[in-house]
């Protein structure tokens, strides 16, 4: 589904690489943790692989079509979910929805249904007139998941989904994107919560300084080493305990 | 074009939604027209209805003196209050208490009628009809200087005028003297032949106009266009606050990741934004014609204008939306957006000439001011309103108007792709 070839990233003004010859192949239907450490380069590979920022060297495919030469193709094909709330406040929960569908080239009655059905099994369709500003957190974080799935995305990037939401949110969260999985939606995820990734991801990638340090199964890796009785402890023992504080 | 029919009702439901935002949008550019015109007419009838205190210090006690009283008396602009010290009229002047002073030397009129006398006896005597020397041509006479003493927060057109006012007055009493000085000289009987010092020459203004039932040029001709003008440009700032919020909030970034082009986005905005402007036009005509005559100002002609007058401001409206679009792209912060948004608009108002006539600038601010779109809808608005122009006269107006909007909007777009080529 993703194939990343020699994939590298150095911002202008930059010393070192934010993401440096990365290779990585995700296939179609997996659930896919990329892991690490504040300033690992998490965020600047998805931002990558959904064409929000140009890679300095490097090239990937998803679905086997070029980034270079099939943007707007990928674009159909990806869904992202960004960290922040990207929802307008002053609008509705629908309003966002209806806006951002239509931009996918959803309309009419396709358009409401999908917004309906989202709505309703993600426990929002109560709440579907009232502004976004009103919502709480975790409210905010299930509609910011909904305007990226709206039109059905091949391959979903998820960039901490579920920071800053309660319990409830953060299941409801979860057992949807399974479900999305299970109809077919590649996932890509990035997390802090490593707990979360253990249970949820079929396979993750440790990233730190830009590549990746380790790579599997989470119960592979957590079998594979000693000691640990967990992905923190694998986490641990590979990125170190030492503060991770880039400017 | 689904999805710039979704882009203009997100645009749409965003300004609706802000009710604050759009108050102050449509609401104060008419306080600002009504405000403008009300004290420009109001300071006009004031100086017609009340009287502006003047300090006289009387040196001469002379016939100069008394027609100088008589004059400003006569002019029913001033009321005159006589001092006695020039030292206290120019403190009182300095604190602002009055706003001006006029000293009138000692002997002036002695030395006025002396010097004329002499005058007239030289210029008797060279056609023979004079051959003695009188005591007249004895006499050295300096120069007699009238001190006008201004309070210095005065504004230099109405020092300008009430000094030329005083010349005219002192100029008339010095053609009158001679004339009298003539009239002794030639006749031992005063009233066997009298000079007619009435006015030979007058003034009377007339409007250029091409046909018979055009409307003569009132404040409200020039201050409608001027200041709808001004609120048409002013879009810029919530225009560019908006696209700054889509970046702040992290929309823009989910519009990047979704299959739509810049363009949509800038189309979107751009529909609303204009139809913002020219509802602000419809009302800022509105105000002038239906609101103005009830304030007692002068009413708004719009008879055979309005088709002409909408199209200025439908050009004027696309040229402040693509300046806008362009600011809104390449601010980062509402810090920098609104600030530069507001003063540069005050910028393009002044180079435009809404405050001061683009004729009485320097050379380089003329050149300047050819520059400013501001000043090409106001020549086009002027055209329409003052000069009765139609479509013909406007259109190179207009034209540079719509250049200005595409270069405007294509500047946006390119700085958009190369900042977040991928």
């Amino acid at each position: 589904m993703l194939h990343i070839q020699k994939l590298s990233k150095k911002y202008k003004g930059a010393d070192y690489f934010s993401v440096s010859n990365l290779d990585l192949d995700i296939l179609k239907g997996e659930i896919f943790g990329v892991l690490g450490p504040n300033g690992a380069g998490k965020t600047t590979l998805i931002s990558m692989l959904c064409s929000l920022i140009k890679p300095t060297s490097g090239t990937f495919t998803i679905n086997n079509l070029d980034y270079t030469n099939n943007k707007k193709e990928l674009k159909q094909l990806i869904g992202i979910v960004p960290q922040e709330y990207a929802l307008y406040p002053s609008l509705t929960a629908y309003e966002n929805l209806s806006y951002f569908g239509s931009m996918y080239g959803l309309q009419g009655k396709v358009l409401k249904e999908s917004i309906h059905l989202y709505l309703e099994k993600m426990g929002l369709l109560e709440f579907a007139n009232k502004k976004i500003e009103i919502f709480s957190g975790g409210m905010k974080r299930r509609i910011n998941l909904i305007a990226s799935i709206l039109h059905q995305p091949k391959i979903l990037f998820l960039d901490e989904p579920t920071v800053g939401v309660d319990v409830q949110s953060k299941n409801v969260i979860i057992d949807h994107l399974k479900q999305l999985n299970k109809e077919g939606t590649t996932i890509v995820y990035t997390s802090h919560h490593l707990n979360e990734a253990e249970h949820f991801c079929s396979r993750v990638a440790i990233i730190d300084n830009g590549k990746i340090i380790l790579k599997g199964k989470p119960k592979e890796l957590i079998s594979s080493n000693k000691k640990a009785h967990n992905l923190e402890d694998v986490f641990i023992r590979y990125t170190g305990k030492e503060l991770r504080d880039h400017v | 074009m689904y999805k710039l029919w979704a882009s203009i009702h997100k645009e749409f439901l965003l300004l609706i939604r802000d009710l604050g935002g759009l108050t102050i949008l449509f609401v104060m550019p008419l306080v600002l027209v009504i405000t403008i015109t009300l004290i420009q007419d109001s300071s006009f009838k004031s100086v017609q209805q009340t009287k502006i205190p003047i300090l006289i210090v009387d040196n001469d006690k002379g016939m100069i003196s008394e027609n100088i009283f008589e004059g400003l008396r006569n002019q029913k602009l001033f009321e005159v209050i006589v001092k006695e010290k020039e030292s206290e009229v120019e403190k009182l002047v300095f604190k602002g208490t009055y706003q001006l002073a006029i000293v009138i030397p000692k002997n002036l009129s002695k030395d006025l009628e002396l010097k004329i006398s002499r005058n007239v006896e030289g210029v008797l005597a060279d056609f023979g009809f004079e051959d003695e020397e009188t005591s007249a041509t004895k006499i050295e006479i300096s120069t007699k200087e009238v001190r006008l003493y201004f309070d210095p927060a005065l504004q230099p057109s109405f020092k300008t005028s009430i000094k030329s006012g005083i010349d005219k007055m002192i100029s008339k009493i010095e053609t009158e003297s001679i004339y009298k000085a003539f009239q002794e000289q030639l006749s031992d009987d005063d009233s066997s032949f009298t000079f007619n010092s009435e006015k030979f020459i007058t003034f009377n203004e007339i409007t250029p106009k091409l046909k018979e039932d055009e409307v003569l040029p009132n404040s409200a001709q020039h201050n409608v266009p001027a200041w709808t003008l001004f609120a048409i440009f002013f879009i810029i700032v919530p225009l560019s606050i908006n696209m700054v919020k889509e970046k702040s909030q992290g929309t823009f970034v989910r519009l990047r990741t979704n299959p739509v082009s810049y363009s949509i986005v800038l189309a979107g905005k751009t529909v609303v934004f204009l139809t913002v402007c020219l509802i602000q036009f419809f009302l800022m005509v509105l105000i002038g014609v239906y609101l103005f005559p009830v304030l007692e100002l002068p009413t708004l002609g719009v008879s055979g204008k309005l088709f002409p007058a909408f199209i200025v401001a439908l050009f004027s409206g696309l040229a402040a939306v693509g300046l806008g679009l362009l600011l809104g792209t390449v601010a980062k912060s509402q810090e920098q957006a609104a600030p530069f948004g507001a003063t540069f608009v005050v910028v393009l108002a002044a180079l435009g000439g809404v405050w001061v006539p683009v004729f009485m600038m320097p050379a380089i601010m003329q050149f300047t001011s050819s520059l400013s779109p501001m000043n090409w809808a106001l020549n086009a608005f002027y055209d329409v309103f003052l000069r009765s122009g139609g479509l013909l006269e406007i259109l190179p107006d207009i034209l540079l108007l719509f250049l200005f909007f595409l270069v405007t909007t294509l500047i946006s777009i390119i700085y958009n792709t190369k900042k977040n080529a991928v």
